[in-house]
């Protein structure tokens, strides 16, 4: 690994002043490496952080990872990281022209790091320096307890899924970190939760305070209060019990609330593992975005490249290289998803329609056709909007606002099915579907999203974990490790309620071995439970 | 030492400036002090040199000025550290978690390569997709795509079989690839006989014919030959030179006057050498019908590639395999890399391999010069319920086989314990009759590679 040369450097400083000038917005160092493909091998399973903690699956993939390449030997264009200054690599022996391309991807990726508010809790550090320290760190402890060192750290990974990552992007928003107040407490949950009022009756309430704050400004709410707290004389304990609920439990996540209740881990000699944890949990805490705004950040880096390539008037000449290369980068595979392809062609999408002014409640109106079609405000929004995108949205919203029937028309989208053809033995491709919502809904449905747990503990000190329901079971093989992990941090019991799809066997008609009817299946309820690394499954409904 | 102090006091009285005399006190205290020395000798720095091509700096020259610097590779532990770690966690009450032989198929047609490498799953509460039982019909998840074609119009297909592609590669490639399997088989056979504590053959007796021969440079020959053997030759010189009296005990030997007679010349020569015949043959059948796709197919697989490999290594790679598939037909095919890809969606029938395996044993008179191994994975299923057919195959082969394993990887379609094949071997007593000749190892669906290695343990020990 070593820095790029003065040459390159020199051009890239010129990308950056380009893109800058297109509105492009991001801090002005950056370091770019070269490296090999083999050293691309090790840092692969250190998420391209070379100063990641060692962990011995980080080894076992580089193990793999070399047997892949000796079979798939390939060359990755680029990667960067979401670091102060962000880093990139690079492979040797580009040629200039295409060093300019790549470093615009890069730079579309570094400004959506530095923007996007997805990346908000990332901005105000530089991870590589953290992970150094925390590497530092885990490799002292490792010295002191040996390999049990490794076993927090996989039974935390076990674990590092279910981070509060949008419990913690939620406190970055609230400007003014404000606690629920009581007055907050009773008009927002009190009268309607507790005494559920009607609508004209909270309206008349809220009159009410309104009528004391006219009459004393000053006072006026205190007083508000007062009339109401000796009208319920149970509101300041349900507030106050309300309040302790909500700050602990349900803003925790699971490792969180080990490290603040786990009485193994308050143990003299078991506290060292808190640290461990913690590392854990913030490494994780900072790879969430990146899963999260894949498609986004990767049309986004494409979009950009081709734009301000294509105006660069240093790389006069090699147009046609760089359509070769662009069109591998960013075509719609025939059957497949690409996230570079599909991202960026719904960044121009957007730009088209917001330059035609297609946003408003009047295009919405217009159903003709032939109309929508040639509808044209000449409002030219477009850029604007999209860095409004890039800005404020994830891979979640992305797909599921944007992705519409005039969209999967025009780059003629559709979803592909695949089935066993028995007389031929081919399996066949073919076309599912062409309707947008079961486009959006297959794109969605490949996009990350981590379970959802609650926590409890019941009277007995078992922690139980109660998944909740989105259609979707949870993969069964990895029950087992992750609730032993779970157990030994813990250092009771634990449970797991989790739905589960139960197949209802249609009567078996002998001899029609090979034409099953589709199978039907109903959701049932089950409860894993973790003891004495034993684990156990039952049925609860 | 005192001739030393003797000769600083002459110095000393010729005349020595403050300097002189200081270095030359410090230079004698080290001497009679001794021990000094050894430190002295380290604390020496480097001395400054151009970076030159003859220099021991040559690396750094070459290496365009810049110092040579650890590569990342060396934080990376190897396999056998990963895998003794692993086997501590089973001390530690905690199950292992590095799978080894995982075999990356290439996809590509022609020249397979395949390696063999760990891999391991941290495992975490994720989504699922739904009921993957029906991965079989193919109606799996949708997948994207783009261009034309109506609503239900087939684009595109994929045949089934993946039947090796092009027979047009050179024979030597070929060569080469199946060396190399080999030879990760083979690393893979040692790691599992060593960490796994697989047990070991029994010695079968004395090595058979001698009816193949390889040539090497190993003999040695006086006179003439291909390659001269320097060492040797000397000593045949010294030997010629003492015999004529050229050399005495004790004098100094002046290597001119040496004599030296044609004969004197070693050569390695260019020889035959016998080669042993395989000892074992050992027969690899598998069911690939449409029930075994997915899991099932998976675990027998992963168990033959490490049945395969371990045999290789206990018969230090004197191992003739012939593999087999079937479904209601049987099929023998040439590698491990077809056998391992192929798949198919037709019925069962285990008589049809078994009798392909009787065929083949009876044809090639194998059964007289070889300790025969066969090992056959199935789901279970059999369209031939009760075995009618197939137990009397199962017959013939015991009287020659040394050892038959049956390996049933459940597909979860069933009640587990009561597929056909199980059922009916059950009941055929076979398996107390031929206690020593015939194993049965059922494996759930969920099986992890630990349950793999175990299974092993019971099919072969």
């Amino acid at each position: 690994m070593e820095l790029i040369s003065q040459h390159a450097k020199r051009i890239m400083e010129g990308c950056k002043e380009r893109a800058r000038d297109a509105g492009l917005s991001f801090q002005d160092e950056s370091l770019e490496y070269i490296v090999t493909n083999r050293d691309l091998v090790e840092l692969g399973p250190k998420n391209m952080i070379p100063t990641l903690y060692d962990y011995w699956v980080q080894d076992v993939e580089v193990l793999r990872e070399q047997g892949r390449y000796e079979l798939y030997p390939n060359n990755p264009y680029e990667t960067v990281i979401n670091t102060r200054p962000p880093i990139s690599f690079y492979n040797d022996n580009n040629p200039d022209w295409l060093n300019v391309m790549i470093f615009y991807h890069v730079i579309g990726h570094i400004d959506f790091f530095q923007n996007n508010i997805y990346f908000r809790h990332t901005w105000d550090y530089d991870f590589a320096s953290k992970a150094i320290s925390d590497k530092r760190l885990i490799a002292m402890l490792r010295s002191e307890k040996g390999r049990w060192v490794d076993y927090i750290i996989e039974f935390s990974r076990a674990l590092d899924n279910l981070v509060g990552y949008f419990e913690m992007l939620g406190g970055f928003n609230r400007g003014d970190n404000r606690d629920l107040t009581l007055l907050d407490y009773y008009f927002d949950v009190f009268l309607q939760r507790e005494q559920k009022k009607s609508i004209t009756g909270y309206v008349k309430e809220i009159e009410r305070y309104n009528s004391f704050i006219r009459e004393n400004h000053e006072q006026g709410e205190s007083l508000f209060l007062e009339t109401v707290k000796s009208k319920f004389t149970e509101l300041e304990t349900l507030y106050k019990k309300y309040r302790d609920d909500t700050a602990h439990r349900a803003r925790m996540d699971i490792l969180q609330f080990l490290i603040e209740n786990s009485s193994f881990l308050k143990k003299e000699e078991n506290r060292w593992m808190i640290t461990v944890i913690e590392v854990i949990r913030t490494t994780s805490l900072y790879f969430q975005p990146q899963i999260r705004t894949k498609i986004l950040n990767e049309g986004w880096a494409s979009y950009w490249h081709e734009e301000l390539f294509l105006r660069d008037d240093r790389i006069r000449g090699h147009e046609v290289e760089f359509a070769i290369v662009n069109a591998k980068v960013t075509s719609m595979p025939r059957v497949g998803l690409n996230p570079y392809a599909l991202g960026m062609r719904l960044l121009y999408y957007l730009e088209d329609k917001a330059n035609k002014g297609k946003m408003g409640l009047d295009y919405f109106r217009t159903l003709d056709s032939h109309q929508r079609r040639n509808y044209d405000t000449e409002a030219m929004k477009g850029r604007e909007y999209i860095f409004h995108i890039r800005e404020n949205y994830s891979d979640t919203m992305f797909v599921n606002s944007f992705i519409d029937q005039d969209f999967v028309d025009l780059h003629k989208l559709f979803v592909a099915g695949k089935r066993l053809n028995k007389e031929r033995m081919t399996w066949q491709y073919y076309v599912k579907s062409r309707e947008a919502t079961e486009y959006r809904k297959m794109v969605a449905d490949q996009l990350y999203h981590p379970p959802s747990m609650k926590i409890h503990v019941d009277d007995s000190g078992t922690l139980i974990l109660n998944h909740l329901f989105e259609g979707k079971p949870l993969v069964r093989d990895f029950v087992d490790g992750t609730l032993m992990g779970l157990e030994f941090l813990w250092g009771k019991p634990v449970c797991l309620y989790t739905s589960e799809p139960v197949v209802i066997r249609s009567e078996e008609v002998p001899g029609a071995k090979e034409e099953k009817p589709p199978q039907q299946y109903t959701w049932k309820r089950f409860r894993y439970t973790m003891h004495d690394r034993r684990l156990t499954r039952e049925l609860v409904e | 030492m005192k001739k030393l102090r003797a000769q600083y006091e002459e110095y000393k009285r010729k005349g020595l400036t403050p300097e002189q005399d200081a270095m030359m006190r410090r230079e004698l205290d080290i001497a009679e002090k001794k021990g000094g020395i050894v430190e002295l000798q380290h604390s020496m720095a480097d001395p400054a040199r151009p970076i030159c091509l003859y220099g021991y700096n040559d690396q750094q020259m070459l290496m365009d000025n810049v110092p040579e610097r650890p590569v990342l590779a060396t934080s990376v532990h190897s396999l056998e550290y990963l895998l003794e770690k692993d086997s501590q966690r089973e001390k530690d009450g905690f199950p292992r978690k590095i799978r080894v032989g995982k075999m990356v198929k290439p996809g590509r047609d022609g020249d397979d390569k395949v390696v063999v490498v760990p891999t391991t799953v941290e495992e975490k509460l994720i989504h699922d997709r739904i009921v993957p039982q029906d991965e079989e019909e193919g109606e799996g998840q949708g997948d994207g795509g783009s261009g034309e074609g109506e609503e239900g119009e087939v684009i595109g297909e994929q045949p089934v079989r993946q039947e090796k592609g092009s027979e047009g590669t050179g024979a030597g490639q070929g060569d080469a690839g199946s060396h190399e399997i080999e030879s990760n088989a083979y690393d893979l056979g040692k790691v599992l006989t060593e960490q796994f504590k697989l047990p070991n053959l029994r010695d079968k007796g004395k090595k058979r014919s001698l009816t193949r021969y390889t040539y090497d440079l190993t003999d040695k020959n006086r006179g003439f030959g291909q390659v001269l053997d320097k060492k040797a030759t000397l000593r045949r010189i010294i030997q010629t030179n003492i015999g004529l009296g050229r050399i005495q005990g004790n004098s100094t030997v002046d290597t001119k006057d040496l004599l030296m007679s044609p004969k004197d010349r070693v050569y390695r020569i260019l020889s035959k050498e016998k080669d042993y015949e395989s000892q074992a043959v050992v027969f690899f059948v598998r069911d690939y019908s449409g029930s075994m796709s997915g899991k099932p197919t998976e675990l027998v697989v992963n168990q033959h590639v490490l049945i395969y490999s371990w045999l290789i290594y206990q018969y230090e790679k004197q191992v003739e395999t012939r593999f087999i598939l079937h479904d209601t037909e049987a099929k023998e095919v040439e590698d491990f890399n077809t056998y391992y890809n192929s798949k198919v969606a037709g019925g069962t029938q285990v008589s049809a391999a078994y009798k392909l395996v009787n065929k083949i044993v009876e044809e090639e008179n194998l059964a007289k010069d070889y300790n025969i191994y066969i090992f056959h994975g199935t789901d279970g299923d059999d369209w031939d319920t009760r075995g009618d057919e197939a137990i009397p195959q199962l017959k013939q082969m015991l009287n020659y086989a040394s050892r038959i394993g049956v390996t049933i990887a459940e597909n979860g379609y069933g009640i587990s314990g009561r597929s056909e094949v199980e059922t009916y071997l059950r009941k055929s007593g076979l398996l107390e009759e031929w206690r020593n000749n015939l194993r049965l190892d059922v494996l759930s669906k969920d099986a992890t590679e630990t349950r793999l290695i175990d299974g092993i343990k019971k099919l072969i020990s």
